[in-house]
């Protein structure tokens, strides 16, 4: 399996998701800059990282949705190919209208890191096959705008069409989430968001490996 | 501006004294104009000169074989063994903060990153060591919020963990909050990066942002008291801007990766005038700058406001001639701005021009070397004595509860959680334990990192309480099992015009060495902020100690939290029951007297070396240094961390036991150890002549995990957790 993991100017996930990437997957993933004009062809994954892409100043993600790599990126999510946006880059992909809904300040308007609950609602798709259907995983957050709102509409149909992939814990919602959605797939099921970091939890040394089926469940989806 | 005359009263707003000004005169040969005698006053400013304790800090040790550059640099460096360094260094931006909290503890933050990376290193840990006013004062809450929203705002965006530290409240701080922010980072020992601008006629590069007119004079107000029109200095106070230090960052270390570089240094007090005068100083050159090529973010910027201007985000980098196109290139690709301003000259003069005038012309050592050294007059006060008096009828556990729910003693989770601690995936040990550890990145290493100060110990005795605080950072990386390598610090005091203050600074810089010295444990870099006084009220000292740590293997790291049910409990280290200066004796007496807890360098070195050895080998996993609140506290916290409670036992049966659980004698750990390993471990350590107790068992026979034995009523861990956690949430949503 091959990956490309975009980097903007002030991400600072990149590092970690590349770790992560090449410690499950055995190959290192191509370190692609926002300014390229396209990801290299014989990628199957690409990742928007965390971090605060242009600084975060207008709204997260909202200028890097602009970025020169980023048409690429639409391009090649609209052929199929596999797009994984992890916090920052889960809000580069609402931006860029790769996934709908938009990622609002936490409700009670402060930076939160954490642990957190989470269940996994959905393993009908290449990203998190490898988990049990309603298992409950632990991902550290940490944001300071990851409170997922859509209309009611969005909601209902992204909720019947067995999309919201990953739901906060009762209770553990950190940020206000709309029906404590954490994650959501697009309808092709190749493009999937999140806010929770996975990268972070693959190293028993960092409080856990929970993390690590996502990125299990992508080489054997690809393999 | 540039045309006003310097009159005796500018002379006096720029916080210089007449002999000062009369010794500049004659350095110069002449009047200085309205630009020189800016940049005068703040490379003389106490915050830049170090005027008043220069010859104090001399004293202090800070060599030693693994130390690769003590203080002097933007930074100390550590050799940690395979070709890496530790690049590390602590600063205080207190006056900054009380005035406008969020940017002031944001720039200090930023600052201090760029002292690290403008040595080469990546940083990788930020600790913050903070100090507020009373709970009770009207401010209080609102410079809680906005210093703990302005570290990690600028932090979290930097994607550097942050990862320890401490937060505490006091009333000597209600006029003058203590934000101490220290970054460790990561660099090879074969590309270091040094200030000394070497050799003439090599380009002078401006990096980074433009210069516009913010923070002007910011060295000069850390360098005075505060009265009641200080909030007419939040102008002085510089804006952050995390995104454009995380491009710099980057940027720097694309560059620092080619040879292109001789010099390089941060722009952070007293912005161009500093670093060009310091780089130029140190590399025994002189400089030529031209202000017209500096990139300015405001119209009509004056030669004086732009050497003054403390504008965030910018670098002084001298090149190898021929070298600058390639720079270029690297920060353009980062959208920075990148500008040669000027030449290394062979005049030891620092020649500043603008408009095609020279506006300004000094030698440089006028700025460095000719800047005064006081040996301000002192007084020793006798340290604070006696046991305090307690009522002997008070409940244990109730006290202990009570503890636990105090502001200092509460749980700190409320400001940790704002800051992004798990980032760059290599935080091992993370806020809450006695010491943060980062792994180096792609090994088994580990840094420890820990800052510690009782301000209320050096109050009644700084000498021993400074060096109390050294024992404690070197107690905290201890029992994690690293081995402490060196110290950076920023010490806080107030104004060392008073022969008072400055008897506390002189004898905590005595108690420091004394410490550092005795533990191997040499200082390598830090700050001093003076002056922290407001209508004549002056901080309690807080010399803060940042202590970093070198842990072998990861995989063989103590934490604080219980594991396992029915292990040992064994206390290492002789409890005496020293009550003067506790937090009993405040907290539940309602009384901040009598001496602090001695503390025997000695004992603390055989203590904690036994606890490391214990580690190292893997024989013992869970280990809490006993420190502010006792032995009771501790293994509160250890059962808190773990949620399993303790049955204590003791073969003895003291006439009281408050001042067993809650008296602060130094150099102790508790240890928890499966039960089959006690006896050893206690031999062992009879053997070394360490003093080791056994103190009951983790876990009990109830329902739900508890504290109790030795007669005591039990206590419920959800209790003391429900006290533990709600203070300073609820006072931050503006209850208690």
């Amino acid at each position: 399996m091959k990956s490309a993991v975009v980097v903007f100017p002030a991400s600072n996930c990149d590092r970690d998701a590349a770790v992560a990437l090449e410690q499950i997957t055995g190959n290192r993933p191509a370190m692609v800059w926002h300014g390229d004009a396209e990801i290299p062809g014989d990628v199957d994954l690409i990742v928007l990282p965390g971090g605060f892409s242009y600084g975060d100043y207008l709204r997260c993600g909202a200028m890097a949705r602009f970025s020169r790599v980023m048409q690429d990126v639409i391009a090649k999510a609209g052929e199929g190919r596999l797009v994984l946006g992890i916090c920052n880059g889960f809000q580069v992909l609402t931006e860029a209208g790769l996934l709908p809904g938009a990622l609002m300040r936490n409700a009670n308007l402060k930076f939160v890191c954490r642990p957190v609950g989470l269940t996994v609602e959905e393993t009908q798709n290449v990203f998190t096959r490898r988990y049990d259907a309603g298992q409950l995983v632990h991902f550290p957050v940490a944001h300071g705008e990851g409170n997922y709102v859509a209309d009611g509409e969005t909601l209902d149909r992204l909720e019947g069409e067995g999309r919201v992939v990953f739901r906060y814990a009762p209770g553990d919602n950190p940020n206000g989430s709309m029906r404590d959605i954490a994650g959501i797939i697009n309808e092709k099921r190749n493009v999937l968001g999140l806010m929770p970091h996975p990268e972070r939890v693959c190293d028993p040394l960092l409080g856990g490996t929970d993390g690590r089926a996502m990125f299990e469940s992508l080489v054997e989806a690809l393999s | 501006m540039h045309a006003q005359t310097v009159t005796s009263e500018v002379v006096r707003e720029h916080g210089l004294s007449e002999e000062e000004y009369a010794k500049i005169k004659s350095l110069l040969g002449r009047e200085p104009n309205i630009v020189e005698l800016g940049v005068f006053s703040v490379m003389w400013s106490e915050h830049c000169s170090y005027k008043s304790t220069r010859a104090h800090l001399k004293k202090l040790p800070t060599k030693a074989p693994w130390v690769i550059q003590g203080p002097g640099e933007n930074a100390g460096i550590i050799d940690i063994g395979d070709g890496d360094v530790c690049v590390f260094k602590m600063e205080s931006h207190n006056h900054p903060s009380f005035i406008e909290p969020y940017q002031g503890a944001a720039t200090g933050v930023g600052g201090i990153m760029r002292d690290v990376f403008t040595m080469g290193a990546r940083p990788i840990a930020m600790l913050d060591s903070l100090r507020f006013g009373e709970p009770e004062n009207a401010k209080t809450r609102h410079l809680v919020s906005g210093v703990v929203a302005g570290i990690g705002g600028y932090g979290n965006c930097m994607g550097v963990p942050t990862v320890g530290g401490e937060v505490s409240f006091h009333r000597s701080y209600n006029g003058n909050i203590l934000v101490n922010a220290m970054c460790v980072g990561l660099a090879k020992k074969d590309k270091i990066f040094y200030s000394a601008a070497k050799g003439a006629g090599n380009p002078v590069v401006y990096v980074g942002s433009k210069t516009g007119r913010d923070g002007i004079h910011g060295a000069t107000m850390a360098s005075a008291e505060f009265n009641e029109d200080s909030e007419e200095k939040r102008p002085t106070v510089q804006v952050g801007d995390p995104f454009t230090e995380k491009l710099l960052l980057e940027a720097c270390l694309e560059l620092m990766a080619t040879d292109a570089i001789i010099a390089i240094q941060d722009m952070g007090a007293a912005g161009l005038t500093s670093s060009s005068s310091e780089m130029a100083d140190k590399g025994g050159a002189g400089v030529e700058i031209d202000l017209d090529k500096v990139p300015q973010r405001e119209t009509n910027l004056t030669a004086y406001e732009m050497m003054l201007s403390e504008s965030q985000e910018r670098m002084l980098a001298v090149l190898k001639p021929g070298r600058e196109a390639e720079a270029e290139r690297i920060f353009r690709k980062w959208e920075l701005d990148f500008s040669v301003i000027g030449r290394t000259t062979d005049t030891h003069r620092l020649i500043v021009r603008h408009k095609g005038e020279i506006v300004a012309d000094m030698p440089v050592k006028a700025l460095s070397d000719e800047a005064p050294v006081y040996e301000r007059p002192f007084v020793r006060r006798a340290p604070l004595a006696g046991e305090p008096a307690f009522d002997r009828s008070r409940l244990v556990m109730d006290s202990l509860v009570a503890i636990m729910g105090t502001p200092d003693m509460c749980s700190k989770r409320w400001v940790w959680e704002q800051y992004d601690y798990t980032v760059m995936a290599d935080s091992v040990q993370r806020p809450g334990g006695d010491a943060a550890v980062v792994r180096v990145h792609g090994t088994q290493k580990g840094l420890a990192c820990a800052t510690d100060v009782s301000p209320r110990y050096c109050r009644a005795d700084p000498f021993e309480g400074a060096k109390q605080a050294v024992a404690e950072a070197w107690r905290n990386i201890t029992a994690v099992g690293a081995t402490p390598m060196a110290v950076t610090d920023c010490l806080n005091f107030s104004n060392p015009e008073k022969p008072d203050a400055m008897g506390e600074i002189v004898a905590a810089v005595e108690g420091m060495g004394e410490a550092c010295r005795a533990l191997s444990f040499p200082i390598v870099s830090g700050n001093c902020s003076l002056y922290n006084e407001t209508q004549g009220e002056g901080i309690w000292p807080a010399p803060c100690i940042g202590g970093v740590g070198l842990l072998k293997d990861v995989g063989r790291m103590a934490t604080l939290a219980f594991k396992r049910e029915g292990d040992a409990i064994i206390v290492i280290g002789e409890t005496k029951g020293h009550l003067g200066q506790s937090v009993y004796i405040r907290e539940v007496e309602g009384r901040e007297e009598g001496a602090c807890p001695p503390v025997d360098l000695a004992i603390e070195k055989k203590n904690g070396d036994f606890v490391r050895t214990l580690i190292e080998a893997g024989r013992v996993d869970t280990v809490h240094d006993v420190a502010d609140g006792g032995l009771l506290v501790a293994i509160a916290e250890m059962a808190l961390a773990g949620n399993i409670g303790a049955t204590l036992r003791v073969n003895y049966e003291p006439e009281c036991f408050i001042p067993v659980f809650f008296g602060e004698d130094q150099a102790r750990y508790v240890l928890a150890v499966p039960e089959e390993a006690a006896d050893a471990v206690i031999a062992e350590a009879r053997q070394a002549d360490v003093t080791a107790h056994h103190l009951g068992y983790t876990g009990g026979a109830r329902d739900e995990p508890v504290l109790e034995g030795v007669g005591l009523a039990p206590v419920t861990l959800a209790s003391l957790r429900a006290a533990h956690e709600s203070w300073l949430p609820t006072y931050m949503a503006g209850g208690n």
